[in-house]
């Protein structure tokens, strides 16, 4: 069996269930596993950055989950695409499943960017592009969540929802080269930036790599087990509706 | 427990709001999904006897 | 699709279409700002720009709700739908109607609220320029969020969380173009960009509203 057919058997709901309640708890342990091994490992075992001193320590949080803010919104884009062009119903339960996940991700990368940014620019919230642009996929979450959750019917909510999640990316991509222009304009380099990736050494960089596989594995984890649950509501959803007209 | 030096407040506040929201997002799945879970099966029950 | 439009047009004027609405909403706000951070003209200058656009932004708004709402209640976008007319096209007149009665006043009311303001002169053309520029975007997108929440009862507060971060590409670059224009710089680079959102919001955004009212009227 090739990939692309197993992948697209996934559309079967049935078959999503079955192979999901085996691929949970491997991608669970797993995700425990690289988490705990990464942060311990960063938080216990790495030496202080001599300029930034412990704080460089966040960034086994922050780089992480900013990675998987971004990826997560791609995964509602791309699920979203799925289920507008093919119908699956699983896709558009992915994508429902990845907003909670994707917006906490969002969220711990902002605090753990405000907490960096205290120490190092002497403020919590400076209005850098990428923290302003991380604020306004914030938003954007809340607004596709609060969308979801307004609109009884599942596959209306389901449509809208995924034509939303098109015209929002275009627009966040906009807001972010638009927040670029904007600060940048203004204030010429005055901030730091967060790129701090580039001159990462070897000390920092290995158990950044297992705490980015951890985020990574948890987020799998997590966007599977909640289409598991979507799965099941959307079940229940249609028994209540029977019930009733019985 | 490393020496954070003076930046411990930061680099722990960091640590403890991460851990707090992950693990509030995996419980919230959890308990969502098992109590979904539970009324579906309630509902087939009823369905089928 | 040019019936509709002058049908809006109409709607939107008479009485109870909300039309002075908007225009009392973003005069009040221009009045409240002073209140708010004092009367020096030092200080309300320099904010002039942001805070003029962000009125307008939030005036815009405000009429939102009505773009497709009254139709669906009477059973008039049923009717639309079946039509011979585009889906796409009853969008764009829809946004056009509502750019009319709300976008154009408040660039025609702009310049002279922004005397209030104490915005410094030259200030004042290119306030209005921008929000010429700029209110068809905020009505494109709204018609767009409009469509996605007419089915919903109260969709008034949900329509404003979806709309509103989309605005950001335009109230960057608007508020822009005037700052600058007032500060006497050159503006037409964040002018172009401005003028680059409306347009691509023009091409793009009339197939998304149309395609979010066919949902909502399955």
């Amino acid at each position: 069996m090739s990939f692309s057919t197993s992948f697209w058997s996934l559309a079967n709901p049935a078959r999503f269930m079955s192979l999901t309640a085996r691929a949970v708890p491997i991608l669970s342990v797993l995700a425990g596993v690289c988490l705990v091994g990464g942060l311990v490992w960063g938080f216990f075992f790495t030496p202080d950055d001599y300029r930034q001193g412990s704080t460089v320590k966040i960034i086994y949080l922050h780089v992480p989950a900013a990675l998987m803010a971004i990826n997560g919104w791609l995964m509602m884009l791309v699920a979203s695409l799925i289920w507008l062009v093919r119908r699956h119903h699983v896709s558009a339960l992915a994508a429902r499943a990845a907003a909670p996940v994707g917006v906490t991700m969002t969220l711990i990368a902002l605090i753990t960017g405000a907490v960096w940014g205290q120490p190092m620019w002497g403020t919590f919230w400076a209005w850098d592009p990428r923290l302003t642009s991380f604020l306004i996929l914030f938003l954007f979450y809340l607004g596709y969540m609060a969308l979801w959750a307004a609109i009884d019917d599942p596959d209306t909510a389901a449509d809208l929802t995924s034509v939303l999640c098109l015209v929002g990316s275009v627009f966040a991509i906009l807001s972010r080269y638009a927040v670029n222009f904007w600060n940048q304009g203004l204030h010429q380099g005055a901030s730091l930036s967060l790129d701090r990736e580039k001159n990462v050494a070897d000390v920092f960089y290995h158990p950044l790599l297992l705490s980015m596989a951890g985020f990574i594995l948890l987020f799998l984890a997590l966007v599977l087990a909640g289409t598991r649950t979507e799965i099941r509501a959307r079940r229940l959803h249609a028994l209540r509706l029977r019930e009733r007209m019985a | 427990m490393p020496d954070l030096g003076r930046y411990a407040l930061e680099v722990g506040f960091a640590y403890a709001a991460t851990l707090i929201l992950l693990l509030t997002l995996v419980g919230i799945t959890i308990w969502r999904g098992r109590r979904v879970k539970r009324a579906l099966q309630a509902a087939e029950g009823r369905r089928h006897g | 699709m040019t019936r509709i439009f002058l049908r809006d047009l109409r709607l939107g004027v008479r009485a109870g279409g909300g039309f002075g609405l908007g225009l009392a909403f973003f005069l009040i706000v221009v009045v409240l700002v002073p209140f708010g951070i004092g009367p020096e003209t030092a200080r309300l200058g320099p904010v002039a720009p942001g805070i003029l656009w962000i009125g307008a932004l939030l005036a815009c708004l405000l009429s939102l709700d009505r773009v497709f709402a009254l139709d669906r209640e009477d059973g008039a976008l049923d009717l639309l739908a079946t039509a011979p007319v585009p889906l796409e096209g009853v969008a764009l007149a829809k946004a056009a109607a509502h750019w009319i009665t709300t976008g154009l006043p408040l660039c025609l009311a702009a310049p002279a609220l922004a005397v209030l303001l104490a915005l410094p002169w030259p200030g004042h053309l290119w306030l209005a320029v921008s929000l010429l520029a700029g209110t068809p975007a905020l009505s494109l997108i709204g018609a767009f969020g409009a469509a996605l929440t007419v089915g919903l009862r109260r969709g008034g507060l949900l329509l404003s969380l979806l709309v509103l971060p989309l605005y950001v590409p335009t109230l960057i670059f608007g508020a822009d173009v005037a700052r600058r224009g007032a500060e006497g710089l050159s503006p037409l680079v964040p002018l172009a960009l401005l003028g680059a959102v409306s347009l691509g919001c023009l091409a793009i955004l009339p197939f998304a509203t149309s395609a979010a009212l066919r949902v909502n009227l399955r």
